[in-house]
């Protein structure tokens, strides 16, 4: 009987530790799979995904499960409800994803509570981060991309420069970051133009661009239709001759880069991620992303997510899988690592990502194809709409 | 002066844009008084085929139009004689809801088949580039679909008003008992008018593709604009539908220029005063 008794209590105690060592990290991503913008979805599954496999499936010997729930487009309600969904029922331990600042936004007290720590993939309103002591956020923001580039113009010489937005929240953004930081230079905003949301002829912006005497245009755009007409717009009415430089930031995604073809050669653009980055790290991150899915494709949306699981990754080995969500978080405050972007950190006080900003212009690569080529590197920019 | 000037040039060719991709709806909807809300499925549709004849296969560009428009006219003869024709004696609510299902099952079929990517229709060599206007420049593909509109107005006012199957038309959508009794084909009447108005819905996805371009959510997004310009214009009118789309056009072109913090405010506000002042449509009392 005895014997029997400490067999069986060797069999629970073998039973739960072993339990504990496959602990399995369940991390639930909240991102539109279906609708106008369900490519974000596939392009965080693939980003993602990828990442875990590059570690063989497991975070320092924890299997690591994906939990994927659709957010449509931007939608608080719907969004506050999957992830309640998945904090109490599937008890996630850890949440990611979010196109949409609203989406994020809405999330905000429920991790707050739950003490999940939550990565955002892509949403990039400054005023995210501060919502939760648990969003951390592996993406950018626009101030951290476009300061840099109102410097930029100004050290060129660039006195007088028009701003043309897309008249919605990260369009207005943009504006309030390239005016307020080329003012300060002593740089002179010719005009401010809020372009509406519906416009899909952009030939008259374009002659108010041109009309307004301006050197340069910084240039706001949602990506799709909207990106491609405004370029049209910017070679047909005759702003490439005049010589009026285009200063974007996400307008060359690597998503529609193909589709603009020559309207788009020379194109610049200041952005943290460029798929024709040269390094090690982002040629193991094609690869990874090669071998993922045929169809993957290398850019910010993909690199976040891929950058996020690094980050899930770091948490999970400082609490060695169990739920701690304090732990985590203090864990990935200051981390640093070598991002497909270049050297990358989580500044501890916004848990917002410090990474390089590049100038960058679109040209023809090796293989004929439209890329990003990095012509100034920046250095490291903290989120400037924080500071 | 040369604000004014600028207006008026963009905003005709704006507005020429509008009738092209709206004329088609004119049509259906107008001549043949079905609500049909999958318009922008057939333009979408056609523009599909176009852009896959012209980049993938290396057709010209007039004869990958043309054969988008074939192609989205034999597709909507065969859908009309199947399916579409059940729905001319339903309520108006039961054609809205059908052809708007229809329009989400286009979308999906697009977004499956070619992805949720923007399709790109290449220029032909005398399309591409600009051409000089005064001190301004316009570019040829614009001079283009404003040619293309005057064309297809002159076309249409001859088969409506001038040719024996116009006459068909206009008494069957009239009376149709009656002009069947006088020995009218109606079913090819109705027929050959919905493939005609998908033909032009075609022509419209192709031309106006440069400022509306093709994608999945293409017979949604500009679904509203075609609407506005048809209800303006008049049931039935296609002179009426050209002046509405040129006002249009002229109004959110001025406001582009003048006030574009307002968004689309001065568009739809002409809309409603016209729509208040002329409720059967610009050009009738």
């Amino acid at each position: 009987m005895k014997v029997l008794r400490i067999g069986a209590a060797a069999l629970v105690a073998a039973f739960v530790s072993g339990q504990a060592l496959a602990d399995t990290v369940k991390v639930g991503i909240i991102a539109p799979f279906s609708g106008p913008f369900a490519h974000y979805g596939k392009l965080f599954k693939d980003g993602a995904e990828a990442y875990v496999k590059t570690q063989q499936g497991k975070f320092a010997g924890h299997d690591i499960q994906f939990i994927y729930r659709d957010s449509g487009g931007p939608n608080p309600g719907g969004v506050k409800t999957a992830a309640q969904e998945l904090i109490v029922n599937d008890k996630v331990d850890y949440l990611g994803g979010f196109v949409f600042t609203p989406n994020a936004m809405a999330v905000a007290p429920l991790i707050q509570q739950s003490k999940t720590p939550t990565v955002i993939f892509n949403a990039a309103t400054s005023s995210i981060t501060p919502k939760s002591d648990y969003f951390v956020r592996s993406s950018y923001t626009l101030w951290q991309v476009t300061v840099p580039l109102a410097q930029w113009a100004h050290e060129k010489g660039l006195k007088k420069v028009v701003t043309a937005v897309m008249d919605y929240a990260p369009g207005v953004d943009g504006e309030k970051a390239f005016d307020t930081e080329f003012t300060k230079l002593g740089g002179e905003v010719v005009d401010r133009i809020r372009m509406p949301m519906s416009t899909n002829d952009f030939s008259p912006f374009a002659q108010r661009i041109k009309a307004s005497g301006a050197q340069a245009a910084y240039i706001f755009l949602p990506g799709g239709p909207p990106n491609l007409g405004f370029v049209n717009a910017y070679n047909q009415n005759g702003l490439r001759e005049a010589g009026i430089e285009f200063l974007g930031t996400a307008e060359m995604d690597e998503f529609d880069l193909q589709k603009f073809g020559d309207a788009a050669l020379g194109l610049m653009t200041s952005f943290h991620y460029s798929a024709a980055h040269d390094s090690d790290a982002n040629r193991e991150f094609a690869k990874a992303m090669k071998e993922q899915a045929a169809d993957s494709l290398l850019n910010y949306a993909s690199v976040g997510a891929y950058d996020g699981m690094r980050l899930i990754h770091k948490m999970v080995e400082a609490t060695d899988g169990k739920k701690d969500g304090a732990k985590a978080i203090e864990a990935i405050k200051g981390f640093e690592w070598e991002s497909p972007r270049g050297p990358a950190k989580i500044d501890p006080e916004t848990r917002h990502i410090t990474q390089n900003v590049y100038l960058r212009k679109v040209e023809r690569g090796a293989d004929g194809k439209l890329q990003n080529t990095e012509i100034e590197n920046f250095g490291p920019q903290a989120d400037h709409g924080l500071e | 002066m040369p604000q004014l000037s600028n207006i008026l040039i963009d905003g005709v060719v704006y507005g020429m844009v509008l009738f092209i991709i709206s004329v088609g709806l004119s049509v259906t909807m107008g001549l043949m008084r079905f609500i049909n809300l999958s318009h922008g499925a057939f333009a979408m549709a056609g523009g599909y085929v176009a852009a896959l004849l012209i980049r993938e296969q290396g057709f010209s560009f007039a004869a990958g139009v043309v054969l988008a428009m074939l192609f989205s006219m034999a597709l909507a003869a065969v859908l009309e004689m199947f399916v579409f024709r059940h729905l001319y004696k339903k309520s108006e609510l039961q054609q809205v809801l059908f052809t708007i299902g229809f329009t989400f099952a286009c979308i999906a079929t697009a977004n499956f088949l070619a992805g949720a990517y923007i399709q790109t229709l290449p220029l032909p060599e005398w399309m591409q580039g600009s051409m000089a206007l005064g001190q301004r420049t316009l570019p040829k593909q614009r001079v283009v679909v404003v040619f293309a509109g005057l064309f297809v107005v002159l076309l249409l006012w001859l088969l409506v008003a001038r040719t024996r199957f116009g006459i068909w038309l206009r008494a069957s959508v009239d009376n149709a008992g009656m002009s069947s009794s006088l020995g009218i084909n109606i079913r090819l009447v109705q027929c050959a008018t919905f493939a005609i108005g998908a033909g032009l819905a075609a022509l419209g996805g192709v031309l106006g593709a440069e400022l509306m371009p093709l994608e999945p959510y293409y017979p949604l997004k500009y679904l509203v604009l075609m609407l506005v310009v048809v209800a303006v214009g008049g049931l039935g009118s296609i002179s009426g539908t050209l002046c509405a789309a040129l006002f249009l056009g002229i109004i959110d072109t001025a406001s582009r220029y003048l006030a574009s913090d307002f968004g689309n405010l001065f568009f739809y506000a002409a809309m409603i005063l016209l729509l208040a002042v002329r409720p059967h449509g610009i050009l009738r009392r």
